[in-house]
This record gives structure tokens, C-alpha cells and sequence, in this order.
């Protein structure tokens, strides 16, 4: 048995006094390690929210109502790789992809039948994009006036993360500093038009799926928050008008105790960087929200009823690291998207450790024990060594055109694999305790019906709509591309006219370019 | 550092695509340094390839194995297109392994098609290369 957290860091057999520096300030108090609320849960549970989406709009929205009236509490879009990538379902590089990871989106008019019948002044959506992010919520923000409901209402959360796609997720259409602009204009649009609306989820999550240790999960996440922050200033907003709606994504991973330092870690290095190297005054400025997610990489083919005790356990950890919100993978998407079935059993398993447990009732309850103070404090000293390393780049984007944080991640991924092979590390049903069952569980099937939906669909919009207006929305977007103003009015502008996905990216693929990866292997 | 070639003594060459839109690349990398390291050479085609763009690339790099890596869910659309391309440039001496969310009855039909291997989740490093090896040697 190795003697190192999953990340590497060696661990001692027992932990004492002498390990720990003076106690932090309570729960509520900056640095906030201990959290960014002094009640914590008592105050407010976290927000259940599971990631969902497949096929059609239509199939979304039902799912949709279903998981709001099984007593989830908001609501989170994942959205196919036609979507993510900037093509209308029409578009030849969509061939066989459509519906399949997340639910395809080409125009207004699939957002609207998506959010049918769910309130968006009233239910917070988070929506997982991030080259189209600016467009998409464009289209939100135009479904939202159409119900009635005042952009100063809503409350939800765009990912909007392009950095850590060049990083890790690899879902990005054009190149870093274009790409960058158009995160600042949301940034500004949201300071001055939806202030509740957090416009950007600045997410370790994919960093980890990619292969990252914990420590590079925290340090290349609060790296590229520190690069977003510093588009924004260099826009002319200052500090405390968008640092207070900017918020974190990170994975909750199996290694517990590191789990739980790494949150408490992420909230100490932030506070401090915003107080003392961009001089915030507002205390919200300084508080770092997260949403957690169990981490589907650690997810198995093989007995897949055993995904269910893994879920729970990552999920508690991100409960004792004091979450914001929470997704629970369920078991089945080792193999496909999750059947009602399992989503359903992955909802009740954060019901329980909310409503059975007692782990909400008292804030930071880990806070003080010798060993989890000692993994906080050397989570927070790699992350920050490494937070140097990139400071001394230039900052991300030039790690980045290095390939640096992906080279990292790489390695990282090729040691923890060949630990696995050589059975040092030991996962229950893979190379531990095996059986061979064959495949036992029925999976979600999302057939090609969904593709010619959506195709069908986008030939009767483009018959249906105004083309003269189409084309003249177009033609201020690539004005407002070219001339270096705020986007979000001219994509405003757009989704009011019906353009599609497919057509607003291409005008800024023309005015952008596109970037493609120098592999790193 | 970056795409290219791995030379080493072995005289197996092995090409490892991204097939489709799916960004998904933490095995396809794990593979290919596998292969890389079992002394294959190998050529790692990045992100988002076409069929077509693997089928050229598996020409110019005159090489025995394609190893295909998908995450999307895309694969019985898009993988057969991959086998027909190579079929109709009479390129059927390649063989194609397939790696990736596979559901047992996909992968027994791409099998069918003529993908000399289908790898699901919980393969080892070693069956793989050990694979890939004899495929190449009997070709």
C-alpha cells in the first residue's frame, strides 16, 4: 500500500500538535478556510444540482420537470458537441453526434422549448459551455425577457471557463485572446445588467478528469481566476463591481481527507490573493463559492453497483469541505448518459447525507484536527508554488502556448495509470476483488432520431424567420467583432432575430480564427 | 514535447487519433506513451480528426495499426466510416483497434465490420500493447 495521498503527497502514520500552525478564525471570517458562511448549512443547504441533458430540447425539459418535482432545487444544462463546439445540427462535423453527450441547441427557439414551463426568475440554471458561452447566454437572457422575468432576477451560472479548455477539456473554437475578450464581455454585461448571475464558473473539474493531482487542480484553477480577474481590471472594471459573482467549480475525488483540504485550501489562497494582490474591499469579493461534482473519472465499467458507496463518499467530502452546491454522478455513466433510474438514486444519496447524516449541522466539523490543517497547509503551499511558476510565465496564457499546465497534467495522468498497472494503487472491481459479470446494468440509448429532429427542426426556422433581419444581426456582429466593442448587444441581437448557433460562430470564426493544439503527449 | 514521431528500434508504427468532436484525450495520450514506451513507434494525430483526415494521415505515416480513441458516444456512426474509406483506398491491410465508451453490442458489431479489436473501459496498458503488437506483426 503506498503511503501518499492520490496526489502524491506522504503522509505520516499519525499527526500531532506540532503540525498545525495557530487555529484559523471561525467559519465566516476571512481567509475562510473554514467556510464562506458562519451558519453554513444551518443557514442555507447547498443547492442540489444535477448536470442533465440528451437529445432533443424537448426530452431535456421533460427530464427537467421531473428532477425539479423529486426535490432538486436548481438546475444544470449539458448541452451535446455540436453545441459545445459551435455547429448547428445540420453542419457535417455534427455526423452521429448530435443529443449524445448533452442536449443539441441551435437556435432561440430550442431554448425556449428547453425552459418551457420552468420559471427563470425563479429556478437557478447553470449551464455548461464555453467557446458559445457568450451566445448561449444570450439566448437565456432573451427566454428570460420573454417570460416576464427582469434580467436583475436571475440567479444561475454560465461555466464560460475557456482556459481550462485549452488546459484539459479541449472544447475551444478560437484562439486564447479572442476567446478571452469574449469571457470579458460577459463579465461586463453581467456587472452592468445581470448582477445576480455568476458569468463565469472557474472550473478545476476538467483539469482533474484530465489527469491533474489535486494540487494542480487547485493551482491551475486559481491561476486562471487570477488571468480573468486581470482582463477585467485591464476592461476598467474594478475589483469589488465583478470579483463578488465570480465562481468555482471543482471535482470531489475519492482521496477523502485531501478532498476536503483542497476546498479549504482553495477558499484561504483566493481570499488572500484578492485582498492583498488586487486590493478588494468588499468582503464578497474575497469569499470563494464552489459547486463540487463527484469525479466521473473514478467512476467503473466494471461492477458498477459500487459507483453508488464511491459517489457518496466524494459527496461527503465536498459536504465537509463546504460546498455551494452539489452533483452526485450516478452509477451508470461509466457507460452512457444516466437512465432516469440512476439519476434518481444519485439525487436520494445527497438527500441522505443532507437529511440523515447530521454532516450539515455543524460548520467545518473536520476544522482543528491536526492532520487535516497539516494536508490544508501543504495543498495551499504547492498550489502556490506552482501559482509562482505561472506568475514568472508571463501568466496563463503563455503557459498555456507552452503547453505547460497540459504537459503537467499528462504526467500526472501516465504515473497514477501505471501505479494502477502495477497494482501500487488498488480499485475495487478493476484490479482488486474482480468478478466477471459481463455488462449488468440497462443503459440510456439515445438513437439517431434525435439528429433528424434537430435537422428538421433548423430547415423549417430558416424558412420561417425574417432573413433580411438575420443577415443585418450578423452584419453588426462582425462589425461589433472587428471594432473591439462588448458582443453580448449584437448576439442580443441575433438570437432576437432567430440566427442560429452555427452562424453567429461563424462570423466570429471569420473574425477570430480558430485555434488549433499543438499536441502534447 | 508536441505531435510528431517517437523512433525507437521497433519497426511497428502505429497511429493514434481523436476521432470526431469529442475532446475527451486523457486515454488516447495514456496510449500512445504506452505504445511509445513498449518501443513502437507512434504518431499521435491530436484532436478532432475527420475519417478522412485519419485515412490520409495513416497513408503518409505507412503505418500497420490505427488506433482509434472515442469518448462521445459517436462511434457506430462514425468509426464504419473510417473502415470504408480505408477499404475503398484498398488499405484494408490496417488494422483498427477501437478504444473508448464501447456498450458490449457495439462493440461486437464493430468487430463485425472489421475492427480487428474494441477495447471498453478496464483494459490494461499491457493488453493493449500486447494487442496492438501482435495485430502489427501478423500484418
Amino acid at each position: 500500500m503506498l503511503h501518499r495521498t492520490l496526489s502524491g503527497v506522504p503522509l505520516e502514520n499519525h499527526y500531532g500538535p506540532d503540525d498545525v500552525r495557530e487555529a484559523e478564525p471561525p467559519p465566516g471570517e476571512f481567509p475562510f478556510t473554514r467556510g464562506i458562511h458562519r451558519t453554513m448549512y444551518r443557514g442555507k443547504l447547498w443547492t442540489m444540482r444535477q448536470f442533465s441533458g440528451f437529445a432533443t430540447p424537448e426530452e431535456t425539459n421533460r427530464r427537467y420537470r421531473y428532477l425539479l418535482d423529486q426535490g432538486q432545487t436548481g438546475l444544470s444544462v449539458a448541452f451535446d458537441l455540436p453545441t459545445l463546439m459551435g455547429f448547428d445540427a445540420s453542419h457535417p462535423n455534427s455526423y452521429g453526434e448530435v443529443g449524445k453527450c448533452g442536449v443539441s441547441i441551435c437556435s432561440l427557439a430550442d431554448m425556449e422549448t428547453l425552459f418551457d414551463g420552468i420559471p427563470l426568475g425563479e429556478v437557478s440554471v447553470s449551464m455548461t459551455i464555453n467557446s458559445p458561452a457568450a451566445i448561449i447566454w444570450a439566448m437565456y437572457l432573451a427566454v428570460a425577457e420573454k417570460q416576464g422575468a427582469a434580467w436583475n432576477s436571475l440567479n444561475g451560472t454560465l461555466q464560460n471557463d475557456i482556459l481550462k479548455e485549452y488546459i484539459a477539456q479541449k472544447e475551444f473554437i478560437y484562439p486564447p485572446r479572442p476567446s478571452m475578450r469574449l469571457v470579458t464581455d460577459t463579465i461586463e454585461f453581467a456587472a452592468r445588467h445581470v448582477p445576480r448571475y455568476n458569468p463565469v464558473s472557474i472550473s478545476g473539474y476538467h483539469i482533474r478528469e484530465a489527469g491533474s493531482t489535486a494540487a494542480q487542480e487547485l493551482a491551475f484553477t486559481l491561476r486562471d481566476g487570477v488571468e480573468y480577474v486581470e482582463w477585467a481590471i485591464e476592461r476598467g472594471l474594478a475589483i469589488d463591481e465583478f470579483a463578488p459573482r465570480l465562481s468555482f467549480f471543482f471535482n470531489s475525488h475519492s482521496d477523502f481527507f485531501e478532498e476536503i483540504a483542497k476546498f479549504r485550501a482553495a477558499r484561504r489562497i483566493w481570499a488572500r490573493l484578492m485582498r492583498d494582490r488586487y486590493g478588494a474591499r468588499d468582503e464578497r469579493s474575497t469569499r470563494l463559492r464552489f459547486h463540487a461534482q463527484t469525479a466521473g473519472c473514478s467512476l467503473t465499467w466494471q461492477q458498477p453497483n459500487n459507483n453508488v458507496v464511491r459517489t457518496a463518499t466524494q459527496a461527503l467530502a465536498a459536504v465537509l469541505g463546504g460546498c455551494q452546491s452539489l452533483h452526485t454522478n450516478s452509477l451508470d455513466e461509466a457507460y452512457a448518459l444516466p437512465s432516469e433510474q440512476a439519476v434518481t438514486l444519485a439525487l436520494r444519496t445527497q438527500q441522505i447525507i443532507a437529511h440523515e447524516t447530521g454532516a450539515p449541522l455543524v460548520a467545518d466539523p473536520l476544522g482543528g484536527s491536526y492532520f487535516l490543517e497539516s494536508l490544508t497547509d501543504r495543498l495551499e503551499a504547492q498550489a502556490l508554488d506552482y501559482i509562482g511558476r505561472i506568475d514568472g510565465m508571463g501568466g496563463m496564457i503563455a503557459a498555456i502556448e507552452r503547453g505547460f499546465p497540459q504537459s503537467e497534467i499528462a504526467q500526472a495522468s501516465y504515473r497514477y495509470q501505471q501505479e494502477v498497472e502495477r497494482g501500487e494503487r488498488l480499485i475495487v472491481g478493476v484490479n482488486a476483488f474482480t468478478q466477471d459479470l459481463g455488462q449488468p446494468i440497462e443503459i440510456l440509448q439515445i438513437d439517431r432520431a434525435a439528429e433528424e429532429a434537430q435537422v428538421a427542426k433548423l430547415r423549417a426556422l430558416r424558412v420561417r424567420r425574417g432573413s433580411g433581419a438575420v443577415e443585418s444581426a450578423l452584419g453588426q456582429l462582425r462589425r461589433a467583432a472587428d471594432n473591439g466593442v462588448n458582443t453580448m448587444p449584437a448576439l442580443l441581437g441575433c438570437v432576437r432575430a432567430y440566427a442560429t448557433l452555427g452562424e453567429m460562430c461563424d462570423v466570429l470564426r471569420e473574425s477570430f480564427g480558430v485555434w488549433v493544439e499543438q499536441a502534447v503527449l | 514535447m508536441g505531435a510528431g514521431h517517437f523512433p525507437f528500434m521497433s519497426n511497428i508504427r502505429v497511429l493514434v487519433a481523436k476521432l470526431g468532436l469529442d475532446g475527451h484525450d486523457r486515454g488516447a495520450k495514456v496510449i500512445a506513451r504506452a505504445l511509445r514506451d513498449a518501443g513502437m513507434e507512434v504518431v499521435y494525430t491530436g484532436l478532432r480528426q475527420t475519417p478522412e483526415m485519419i485515412v490520409d494521415a495513416a497513408l503518409q505515416e505507412d503505418v500497420q495499426v490505427i488506433g482509434l480513441s472515442i469518448l462521445s458516444g459517436a462511434h457506430m456512426a462514425i468509426v464504419p466510416r473510417v473502415l470504408r474509406l480505408l477499404h475503398d483506398k484498398g488499405m484494408d491491410d490496417v488494422a483498427v483497434v477501437v478504444g473508448g465508451i464501447i456498450p458490449d453490442e457495439d462493440a461486437a458489431e464493430l468487430q463485425k465490420q472489421g475492427c480487428a479489436g474494441v477495447f471498453q473501459p478496464g483494459a490494461t496498458l499491457e493488453e493493449i500493447t500486447g494487442f496492438v503488437r501482435s495485430v502489427a506483426r501478423a500484418r
